[in-house]
């Protein structure tokens, strides 16, 4: 942390990223999630071009892992499609470095595969070099601005959060609708850059409601300063919009955008027409949120 | 082995010995274990571990009483150590053979299903949700959900589902709903990952059985002691029998719920060697390019990463992508194992052994032929171990028979087919399935 260059000692008041902490500076950030490679690399680059042309303020980008305990069936689906067609952490982060999007750019996998990587397959008990520092290294090379892990809690997460410290990465938690008390304390310690509310319980997934529980999360989460993304279930400009209107700082959009990257694959689309399905859903989803930003705005200036 | 003499009246009692205060306080050995799950999860597992330390370690409300004495009565427990007499001659060592297979089901899971099934219980959930690879796991919580009146789903790979009918079936006789799953390879790997995605949707008012000393704490300390019983039993029982403890315990190793059962009680007696038989499948060669290990050795083989909600032994790429595994025995067919296990190898005190399908499927036949009990393909890799390795071991062998071998019976036949294998009869009027 010491020796950290002008360039990355751009720690703001909530992280490490000056890019992250811009997105949420002026109005609702929009994040949407891609699994890279789904369903092959060239068409996934024009995919996240397209999220980008859309009006993304930060893309998360899904690193696939044999084993996403997390993910529902249609990130699971893509999951599966990217690693059937070669997806690698090395292919990944030339991705990352191939991209030339305005969006800061945040990856989401587990632990497994940030911890192996770097040790050649020599993570054997003897050795206890293992550890997630390689990783972090690499992807802060390749522009990797912050990472998601979504089957490391807060408890397990030191090593990662200091090797993120020492490269100016930001470290995203997840908080459920269960995660009250000392666990919210102890997330919201560690947490940088904003915070992913789930909105609802249960693995990822469009649904076409926006669950209650969503606005007893940003309640409890109102006292700290870290921005606020909800994800889970939205798949439609006007959840966009209500949810911003309920507080949150931005919304996170995954399994509907992966939708669309599926009826491609089954349909037989060209790579053109489902770009062009996913800017358009991503212009729908950014002018709700902004609809819902402008409504919160309003009242609290009529008060 | 000074302690030969107390123990004996220990017989049935939780055993306060220090091995098995490890891992209780916080779900680590050494650097295995932990809680690496979805933070959905973790109010769910911090409240397991609440009921785990309040009912199974304090006895709370009398659980611990009434635990064992359904074990007892409808289980069947205490279960006989029964010396094997051909084998013992054979290999010119005493043989004992803990005879798990007796227990009601016909194999030892039934002591983590009426366990946790019952802790679901006193921790007032309404629903019991658990995976399974051979069907074991799965029939065991079905009977224990029947026997305990409560509802309950079961995750079981598509193609666990064409290799176990019977046991598919008998979960339905006992009222329980089987659910496919059709991800990836479709076996016991992808069934842990999808109850743990039903989990994360159920937490408020569903209990996760899981069916091995595997996942995130309190897990494996909760399923060990709750399996502990076989090894208590085992010891008393070699100490009334000999006057003296076991000089060699071997147990089959998969997830890991046998093993470590058959090994908790043993674990402070230094004297006694403790082994691990992993199945070697048909060669220890990975093919990394197609992500397949053909076995599911993942002790001897396996380096440490994280898998399931613990840091532990896996059977993975150099990237970290966990492998299909394979067995012939699909119990045993897990690309990870238990965290206390894989402590236990790193500290000497437990030696793995990789036993493959072809020396697994011999011991099938020998212990049938010979000792009139058809074990488990899974419990046969220990049956395979004691023919290779028989010269290496003491006087006082005991083997945990982990399961009958009733549910394999079409797989041995297909397997045995495929061979030419001495001590088993012709088969080739069955092929086809009986």
């Amino acid at each position: 942390m010491s020796d950290r260059t002008a360039e990355t000692a751009a720690k703001t008041e909530t992280g490490n990223s000056a890019a992250i902490a811009a997105a949420f500076a002026d109005g609702p950030a929009y994040v949407p999630y891609l699994a890279v490679g789904d369903p092959d690399y060239e068409s996934s680059l024009e995919y996240v071009r397209a999220l980008d042309r859309g009006g993304a303020d930060v893309i998360e980008l899904g690193l696939p892992f044999s084993e996403p305990i997390a993910e529902g069936p249609t990130i699971q689906g893509a999951l599966v499609r990217s690693l059937d067609a070669g997806m690698t952490p090395d292919r990944f982060f030339a991705f990352a470095e191939e991209l030339d999007v305005e969006a800061p750019l945040v990856c989401m996998t587990y632990y497994n595969l940030i911890y192996q990587y770097g040790s050649g397959g020599a993570g054997s008990a003897s050795d206890a070099s293992g550890g997630p520092r390689p990783f972090v290294e690499r992807a802060a090379a390749a522009g990797i601005e912050g990472l998601v892990v979504p089957d490391l809690p807060a408890e397990e997460a030191d090593p990662l959060r200091e090797a993120c410290d020492e490269f100016g990465l930001d470290l995203v938690f997840i908080v459920a609708p269960t995660t009250v008390g000392d666990r919210l304390d102890r997330i919201m310690g560690r947490v940088s850059g904003y915070v992913y509310v789930q909105a609802r319980l249960g693995t990822t997934g469009a649904r076409d409601d926006v669950s209650d529980q969503t606005t007893e999360s940003l309640d409890r989460l109102a006292e700290y300063d870290v921005p606020k993304a909800v994800g889970f279930g939205i798949s439609a400009g006007e959840h966009a919009e209500r949810i911003v209107a309920g507080g949150a700082d931005g919304i996170i959009v995954g399994s509907a955008l992966v939708d669309i990257v599926a009826e491609g694959v089954e349909d037989g689309l060209s790579t053109a027409e489902v770009a062009d399905r996913l800017e358009s859903l991503s212009r729908e989803l950014k002018e709700g949120a902004e609809r819902g930003y402008a409504a919160r705005v309003g009242a609290a200036e009529s008060r | 082995m000074s302690e030969t003499e107390s123990s004996t009246s220990e017989v049935g009692e939780l055993s306060r010995r220090p091995g098995r205060e490890r891992g209780r306080e916080d779900g680590k050995f050494g650097r295995y274990g932990g809680q690496y799950v979805p933070e959905a999860l973790m109010p769910a597992i911090e409240e397991l571990t609440d009921a785990y330390e309040r009912y199974v370690l304090e006895n709370e409300d009398g659980f611990m009483d009434e635990f064992r004495e359904r074990l007892a009565d409808f289980g069947g427990r205490p279960i006989p150590l029964q010396r094997a007499d051909r084998l013992s001659e054979r290999y010119d060592t005493e043989v004992y053979l803990k005879r798990e297979d007796l227990l009601h089901g016909g194999a030892h899971k039934l002591n983590n299903a009426l366990g946790q099934v019952l802790l679901a219980k006193y921790m007032g959930k309404e629903r019991i949700i658990a995976e399974t690879g051979a069907g074991q796991h799965g029939t065991a919580t079905a009977m224990a959900a029947a026997h305990l009146d409560m509802p309950c789903e079961i995750y079981m790979g598509e193609r666990d589902i064409n290799r176990q009918r019977p046991n598919v079936f008998r979960m339905k006789l006992n009222g329980a709903e089987v659910n496919p799953v059709t991800a990836g390879r479709g076996t016991l790997k992808e069934a842990i990952s999808e109850t743990m995605r039903d989990w994360a949707t159920t937490v408020e008012n569903t209990h996760y059985v899981i069916g091995s000393i595997v996942g995130p704490h309190p897990f494996p300390v909760m399923v060990r002691d709750f399996q502990a019983v076989i090894s208590e039993e085992a010891r008393a029982q070699t100490i009334e029998k000999k006057g003296a403890l076991p000089t060699d315990v071997v147990a089959c190793a998969g997830g890991g719920s046998n093993t470590m059962g058959s090994f908790a009680a043993f674990v402070d007696d230094e004297a006694v060697a403790l082994h691990a038989v992993e199945a070697g499948g048909s060669t220890l060669e990975v093919d990394e390019e197609a992500g397949v290990a053909p076995n599911s050795a993942s002790l001897y083989t396996g380096e440490e990463g994280v898998l399931h909600g613990a840091r532990t032994k896996l059977l993975q790429d150099s990237d970290g992508q966990i492998m299909e595994s394979h067995s012939i025995s699909s119990g045993l067919d897990y690309a990870g194992v238990g965290p206390e296990l894989a402590y236990l190898v790193d500290e000497g005190r437990v030696n793995p052994v990789a036993v493959d399908d072809d020396a697994a499927l011999e011991g099938f036949h020998r212990l049938s032929r010979t000792e009139g009990v058809i074990p488990a393909l899974e419990t046969a890799h220990a049956f395979g171990f004691l023919e290779e390795h028989h010269e290496e071991l003491g006087d006082r062998v005991v083997v945990n028979v982990s399961g009958r071998g009733d549910k394999d019976l079409d797989a041995a036949i297909e397997e045995t087919d495929k061979r030419d294998i001495d001590e088993a009869p012709d088969m080739s009027m069955f092929t086809g399935g009986i």
